[in-house]
């Protein structure tokens, strides 16, 4: 087998350099347990107060909004349970929003609020459901609505998201999954909107098993892990020093970067994207909008796409049997999520969004990052063209 | 030869990749995820993907796992319920082999490029010289499975392969644990896979088809008793009846959800001198009128010498040499030659 064409990026990117390297120091040499009181425990404190100070300025918030944690998935469940459980009241989410909020709305019977054909939550409904859930008596605890969509990869308005729950819900803990944003959008327009804010180091190359959460200032929540009360009480657990080291510069140089990745990575996609679709007929793009090099998503009749996210419905093809005969030639590609089997699951996104089953069971998604060249796009581009066809062809 | 090996997180499938390996062939291994609700029983659960996933880790084959639950659904699990409201007795393994390991997977097979698909079922495959491909017997009589193997035609016989067939199961666990595998002791997996062990069959349906009691009468119409649920009663059955004790044993000779009766009688009034069978496929052609044929009735029961009295493209009535236990309407029925050896047709009991 020849070189792989990674396209996976959005399930997890590599590491950068710069991340590795910070990091490589607090495995074996300083490897004090922050919280101690001796001066080797204070050189440990010390890497990760600088690292806390790196990613408050990166998103614009104060260091003591910070939060570090294990992921992504911690950080969305502690949003949920925490507002649920400290605040008591209603969770709502969109449909579309990634199974570590959506699963735990409905763990908790929390109202999921329809989406439309772009993968967005529908603004009308978010605000009815908000409003039906006060006529109940009830109030909301949170609502939760992602940033960026991880399987379609569109971008919400969250600005227009915050002026609906705010205005419908004021004492709600609003807040948003922004996993897949910290590559491609200026998430301190998310924060600025936000009370709690999720992200996931290894999705911006920082390492797997690390997390920011932004809490913000007057915003409480109760913790999801108790015990030793690092993070402020907020996150008790020792300090994953080397990590979160890691993390604050996997961000730092994330952001440094992005505005030329952004128009690097777009133009990739575009020829990703153009590639297939010329050669083959009967395939949806699957968010019928226009990629975007901008940052700061604004307009409402079309919806923008991040540029590290390609998503494609193929007719009369089956995703598992694509992504076998893919993986045969060397491309790495997903579709939807899978379960604690490791079997796929057909996507409640796609299914949200109404795209037709004869579609929806064919879904690709190709999503690319920092270390994606054109050569990988043009492997790309010829594997799904002929595994397309070959699946379409054999009888 | 490029082959998928259907592989269910048991030693007996571990074992037959691990066969088909040695033989040289170019092997993947799959786990179909079939069953997305509670499950505690060992077919196909996430801890036995997990077992099928390192026994492929061990034996370095790629390992995959295709969701095929909404068949499963549609296949299996819909009409093993529609059957025991309607008051019969289905088997769904066989219809999961039917509809699932020997249509959807083995399409999906032939779509990836495969050159055949394999499982761990105790069966072989023979090709006659006149070139017609039959199932037959496994070597380990106890263990033989070619009554749950007995649907495959020609085309799917030409492309399956069951590489542990010619094996005694003690052969296919000696096997294992010499090379390692994990699975070596795994206890052989007995129940349907969608049932809990601890709720059973009556929790899994009490909670899709509404119950209805029966009255238990004899062939006079006398009323015996009550049952609570109809749609667990099988023709044949002698216990569960709640019928006041001190008479001669009492077995049921008919259900009828309808009219929510059972009919109950003395074991001699189960005996029938024919049988009507069913949804028939026949391995290759159908059989004259008049042809000669072991009869099995059940999974590992003995075969019983019986003639094709009436043939039909997907029906037939089988008259028994000697009178024979009425079998429960929607068990399957495997017709053997006369040496008792390979399978000829197999369908349902009507």
């Amino acid at each position: 087998m020849g070189r792989l064409a990674y396209l996976d990026h959005a399930a997890t990117t590599p590491m950068r350099e710069s991340a590795i390297a910070a990091m490589a120091p607090y495995l074996a040499e300083h490897y004090a347990n922050p919280s101690g009181s001796h001066r080797f425990s204070r050189m440990a404190r010390t890497a990760i107060d600088e690292a806390r100070d790196d990613v408050a300025d990166v998103l614009g918030c104060a260091p003591g909004e910070v939060v570090f944690t294990s992921g992504g998935t911690e950080g969305d469940n502690a949003a949920v349970f925490g507002a649920v459980r400290r605040h008591g009241g209603v969770a709502v989410c969109s449909a579309v929003e990634h199974h570590a909020v959506l699963h735990c709305v409905e763990h908790l019977h929390g109202e999921v609020v329809v989406a439309d054909r772009f993968g967005l939550i529908d603004l009308a409904a978010l605000k009815q459901t908000l409003e039906r859930v006060a006529q109940r008596g009830e109030r909301v605890a949170v609502v939760s609505v992602m940033a960026v969509n991880n399987e379609v990869g569109t971008i919400t308005p969250i600005r227009d998201v915050a002026r609906v729950v705010r205005g419908s819900a004021e004492h709600a803990v609003f807040h948003s999954d922004a996993v897949q944003a910290a590559c491609w959008l200026d998430v301190r327009d998310i924060v600025a909107v936000t009370d709690v804010v999720s992200f996931s180091a290894h999705k911006f190359g920082g390492p797997k098993g690390m997390g920011v959460m932004v809490v913000k200032k007057g915003v409480t929540l109760e913790p999801l892990i108790m015990g030793g009360g690092q993070e402020r009480d907020r996150r008790s657990g020792t300090s994953n020093v080397a990590g979160i080291v890691a993390t604050a510069a996997a961000l730092r140089e994330t952001v440094t970067t992005r505005e030329a990745e952004v128009v690097r990575v777009a133009e990739l996609k575009r020829l990703l994207i153009e590639g297939i679709c010329s050669q083959l007929p009967d395939v949806l793009e699957t968010v019928p909008g226009v990629g975007t090099t901008e940052t700061r998503p604004s307009a409402r009749n079309i919806a923008s796409t991040v540029p590290g996210v390609a998503h494609l419905c193929f007719a009369d093809v089956e995703s598992e049997a694509l992504l076998f005969l893919l993986d045969e030639a060397g491309v790495c590609a997903s579709a939807a999520s899978a379960c604690a089997s490791g079997a796929m699951e057909p996507s409640h996104v796609l299914r949200a969004m109404g795209v037709p089953s004869r579609f929806a069971k064919g879904a690709l998604r190709l999503s690319l990052g920092h270390t994606t060249t054109s050569d990988d796009v043009a492997h790309a581009v010829t594997a799904v063209v002929a595994s397309v066809r070959r699946l379409r062809t054999t009888q | 030869m490029k082959v998928l090996v259907a592989m269910s997180g048991g030693v007996d499938s571990s074992v037959a990749a691990a066969e088909l390996r040695r033989e040289g062939h170019d092997v993947v291994g799959v786990t179909m995820r079939l069953w997305g609700g509670e499950s505690d029983t060992g077919c196909c659960s996430v801890s036995d993907v997990d077992d099928a996933r390192r026994v492929a880790q061990q034996l370095r084959i790629d390992h995959l796992v295709f969701n095929f639950s909404e068949d499963f659904s549609t296949h299996v699990v819909d009409p093993y319920v529609d059957a025991h409201r309607a008051g019969t007795t289905p088997n769904p393994c066989i219809e999961c082999n039917r509809h699932l390991k020997f249509d959807r997977l083995s399409q999906r097979a032939r779509l990836l490029g495969f050159d055949a698909v394999a499982t761990g079922h105790h069966a072989r495959i023979e090709r006659q010289p006149s070139g017609v491909w039959r199932v037959a017997r496994g070597a380990d009589a106890a263990k033989d499975q070619s009554y749950v193997v007995h649907m495959l035609d020609q085309r799917e016989l030409a492309y399956t392969l069951f590489p542990v067939g010619h094996f005694t199961k003690a052969q296919v666990r000696e096997r294992a644990r010499e090379l390692g595998l994990r699975t070596a002791s795994k206890p052989d997996s007995q129940d349907v896979c969608f049932i809990s062990k601890t709720g059973g069959r009556e929790t899994f349906l009490g909670h899709r088809i509404p119950f209805r009691s029966a009255r238990v009468v004899d062939e006079s119409g006398k009323e015996l008793g009550t049952v609570d649920a109809v749609e667990m009663i099988t023709v044949g059955q002698r216990r569960g009846l709640r019928l006041p004790g001190g008479a001669p044993k009492q077995f049921v000779l008919d259900v009828d959800t309808e009219r929510q009766t059972v009919v109950v009688g003395e074991e001699s009034r189960l005996s029938r001198n024919d049988m009507h069978v069913g949804r028939v496929s026949w391995s290759h052609e159908p059989l004259p009128i008049g042809s000669e044929v072991m009869v099995q009735t059940s999974a590992h029961g003995a075969t019983q010498p019986a003639l094709l009295e009436e043939v039909d493209t997907n029906s037939v009535v089988v008259r028994w040499r000697e009178a024979q236990r009425r079998v429960a309407p929607g068990q399957s029925v495997v017709f053997y030659d006369v040496t008792d050896r390979l399978v000829l047709a197999g369908g349902i009991a009507s």
